[in-house]
């Protein structure tokens, strides 16, 4: 279909560029009608295909072979330690999973980070996208100085982070915590965790807001405030509505990149008192436990949840894919 | 001069040559790992931990060899559970390039079981088992087959003030009373051990639980056990955690720590590995000649204590290429001398019994007897390959000591460690 649409003055023949062109739509169907293809329909058809195969290829390759292999692992037991009694024990795997306390206890760590993070990075972000597009001087120092911590690679934050939180040496930890170890206590340890989460990714969010800021046409502020509508309501009354696909849509992003949060807990606790994501817990199992079995089972659980949280953003808030309209549906 | 930007040609042809060199540079070194010693003398590769003055000790067997072979040093990260994934990472890929492995007393079972490591047979076993301590050949042995060569061996000690108390108390039941006294009289008091949520925290329950007389497992390694004497050890382990004799940071400290706040003054008792002696010698001279040994207190006051084994073995890789060569520079490199070179230079005590009477021992190791009488009835950790999980998950409920409620603990520990025996373990 994309192969066709770019053929300049085919409209006819191309579904998409149909659709553009309402009022052509009903003649299209009509003549195409269930009449069979045309040998160079049918050709261009297969061009299609055949251009399109490698594409598709690859991504069975590298995408889905991978979960479907995960799934099959996670049906056995497979322990590396134990290589003779490899056995096929159906879901066995997932209720050992799913009736264990650190998994949970790792989800609900998982789901706060997420949570508390993707909420004050999408203020903080909406702040900082304000200031970057009204910015007038210095606009291009102003935005590159705001990106540079997401610039930076976690794990050096990170150690960084680690440094400034350990008693002694940390200037932070000797400020706030002159007496205890922040990054040894739970509490203290996942507020961390979630400022050094919202310092690297608060960016991230500000550029994909100021995006949606751009789409906010001028004239429409300004008619705004002719009527008399004050700051706050133009904000909330024109602009709002107007980003609520860059906003569902950066939201999602961040919720499904903090949902993998791995680097930061890794590095600042590395799982300890109760700290552990699940990803961080399916690292622990596959690569320290070098049990197959449990570890795929939990990769194969966080892609479900991942999955089921795509769609409730797509399907119930109308989050557009990158690439497709704004109206809430794929063509 | 060309100017590069004026002959766009020039400047292509210029970067196609930089990439080209640059990726020839990149590729080298993969080059010159793959290549096996065509031609030339094998290669050995053996990965192990940072041990210093190894190279010495690599370069005697490298003499010795006279061109059979030669073994390259590839040192691993400093943590343990580094090293362990490194290895297993390379080992379950098949990685053809490792020769000879450094294993922690705990991990032979694991590699044994996962078919990564070869049996020693023959000659070479009646050659290492010979002049070998039962307990590092103990925790060298999987399913009776030898599968390493323990190459130094470690046991704790109770280190205390002899300004302070004048005989070393026998019991855990006697130091904790000792340490209450010394509280009221207002002296340093604290018995300092590893009491965080690690690898630490399973030792010092494993040496209770011996020195009760307890099993955690069952001899053959496929049944969780928790008798009698592991209850006795979770209550000692309890009272000690509350008595009010420990550090505050007691549920935080790991071996470094305990060190350092032994130094500082604040304890009376210090449970520590041996390398606390020369450290205390350089750290802290002033305190030094205060400190002295004893054994290990124990739970019965006529029962000697039963102490957890350390240290490491050297095994061979499975996917070696050279593994008759790799046999024997094992046996090279954890010989008699070579084992005394990194006793006195490194403060690994040796495996081999004599080793222990030379005279040189006598300086870098005055506490030899000592460890040397824990040595000969020491206690191997549980011995399964699911020690890791194992490990992970008794650290994890036992922590902290102050909240077990023994019988109850040994329960959902048995359940624990059952199911990290059968690969139902999830790790926290």
């Amino acid at each position: 279909m994309s192969i066709s649409s770019t053929t300049p003055g085919a409209a006819a023949t191309t579904e998409q560029t149909a659709e553009e062109t309402g009022q052509a739509r009903v003649a299209t169907r009509n003549r195409r009608g269930k009449a069979p293809l045309s040998e160079g329909k049918r050709a261009e058809r297969k061009l299609g295909w055949l251009l399109c195969a490698p594409a598709a290829l690859v991504m069975v390759a590298v995408t889905a072979y991978p979960i479907l292999y995960s799934f099959w692992l996670s049906l056995q037991r497979y322990d590396l330690k134990f290589p003779d009694e490899r056995q096929f024990v159906w879901f066995e795997n997932y209720a050992t999973v799913l009736s264990n306390s650190y998994w949970w206890t790792a989800f609900g760590v998982t789901m706060l980070i997420t949570v508390v993070s993707v909420v004050v990075e999408l203020v903080l972000g909406m702040g900082l996208a304000l200031i970057m597009h009204r910015t007038i001087i210095g606009r291009g120092l102003v935005r590159t100085s705001a990106l540079i911590p997401y610039g930076i690679v976690t794990v050096v934050a990170a150690f960084s982070w680690r440094y400034a939180w350990t008693p002694g040496t940390g200037y932070l930890a000797n400020l706030v915590a002159p007496d205890g170890a922040p990054l040894t206590e739970r509490a203290s340890a996942l507020a961390i965790i979630i400022l050094a989460e919202i310092w690297k990714t608060t960016p991230f969010m500000a550029l994909l807001l100021m995006a949606g800021l751009a789409l906010v046409p001028d004239d429409l502020l300004k008619a705004a405030s002719m009527d008399g509508a004050s700051g706050w309501q133009r904000f909330t009354k024109v602009m709002l509505p107007v980003m609520k696909p860059a906003i569902l849509v950066a939201l999602l992003f961040r919720t499904l990149d903090a949902l993998r949060v791995f680097d930061n807990i890794y590095v600042l606790t590395n799982g300890a008192n109760e700290t552990s994501s699940v990803s961080m817990i399916a690292y622990n199992n596959l690569m320290k436990g070098l049990n197959l079995g449990i570890g795929s089972t939990m990769s194969v659980l966080i892609f479900l949840t991942v999955a089921i949280i795509a769609f409730i953003f797509v399907k119930l808030f109308g989050t557009a894919a990158p690439g497709s309209s704004d109206d809430g549906g794929r063509r | 001069m060309i100017n590069p930007d004026r002959h766009p040609h020039r400047r292509k042809a210029r970067t196609r040559f930089l990439a080209a060199g640059a990726a020839i540079a990149l590729l080298a070194p993969l080059t010159a790992c793959g290549s096996d010693d065509e031609g030339g003398v094998p290669t050995l590769n053996l990965y192990q931990f940072p041990v210093e003055n190894m190279q010495t000790v690599i370069d005697n067997c490298n003499q010795a060899a006279a061109g059979r072979y030669k073994i390259v040093y590839q040192v691993l990260p400093r943590t343990a559970d580094d090293q362990r994934v490194q290895m297993v990472r390379r080992l379950a890929a098949g990685d053809d390039s490792m020769d000879i492995l450094g294993l922690d007393v705990t991990w032979t079972q694991e590699f044994a079981s996962a078919d990564w490591i070869k049996e020693w047979t023959g000659d070479d076993k009646a050659e290492i088992e010979k002049g070998t301590l039962a307990g590092p050949i103990a925790s060298a042995t999987y399913n009776d087959k030898l599968y390493a060569a323990p190459n130094n061996t470690n046991v704790q000690l109770l280190w205390y003030r002899k300004d302070l108390v004048s005989e070393p108390p026998k019991t855990w039941d006697e130091m904790i009373d000792a340490s209450l006294k010394l509280k009221q009289e207002g002296k340093p008091y604290q018995v300092l051990t590893m009491g965080a949520q690690y690898e630490g925290l399973v030792v010092l329950f494993n040496n209770l639980v011996a020195s009760a007389g307890g099993n955690v497992v069952s001899e053959d390694g496929k049944t969780a056990v928790m008798d009698e004497g592991t209850v006795k050890a979770l209550q000692v382990m309890q009272r000690f955690a509350t008595a009010g004799v420990t550090s505050p940071s007691f549920t935080n400290q790991i071996e470094d720590d305990v060190r350092l706040a032994f130094q500082g003054g604040g304890g009376a008792f210090q449970l520590n590995w041996p390398y606390v002696y020369s450290a205390l010698q350089s750290d802290a001279p002033q305190l030094a000649p205060n400190v002295t040994w004893a054994r290990y207190p124990g739970i019965d006051a006529n029962t000697p204590s039963r102490v957890t084994i350390g240290g490491s073995n050297m095994a061979v890789s499975s996917y070696s290429r050279h593994p008759d060569l790799a046999f024997d520079a094992v046996k090279c490199l954890r010989n008699a001398d070579n084992q005394k070179i990194l006793a006195i230079k490194a403060g690994q005590p040796p495996t081999i019994e004599s080793v222990y009477a030379d005279p040189e021992m006598a300086k870098a190791y005055p506490m030899r007897d000592t460890i040397l009488d824990e040595l000969k009835d020491a206690a191997p950790r549980p011995l399964t390959p699911a020690y890791q999980n194992l490990s992970t998950v008794v650290a994890a409920q036992l922590s902290p000591p102050s909240a077990i409620k023994p019988q109850e603990t040994a329960t959902t520990l048995k359940k624990a460690i059952q199911d990290a025996i059968d690969s139902k373990g999830v790790l926290p």
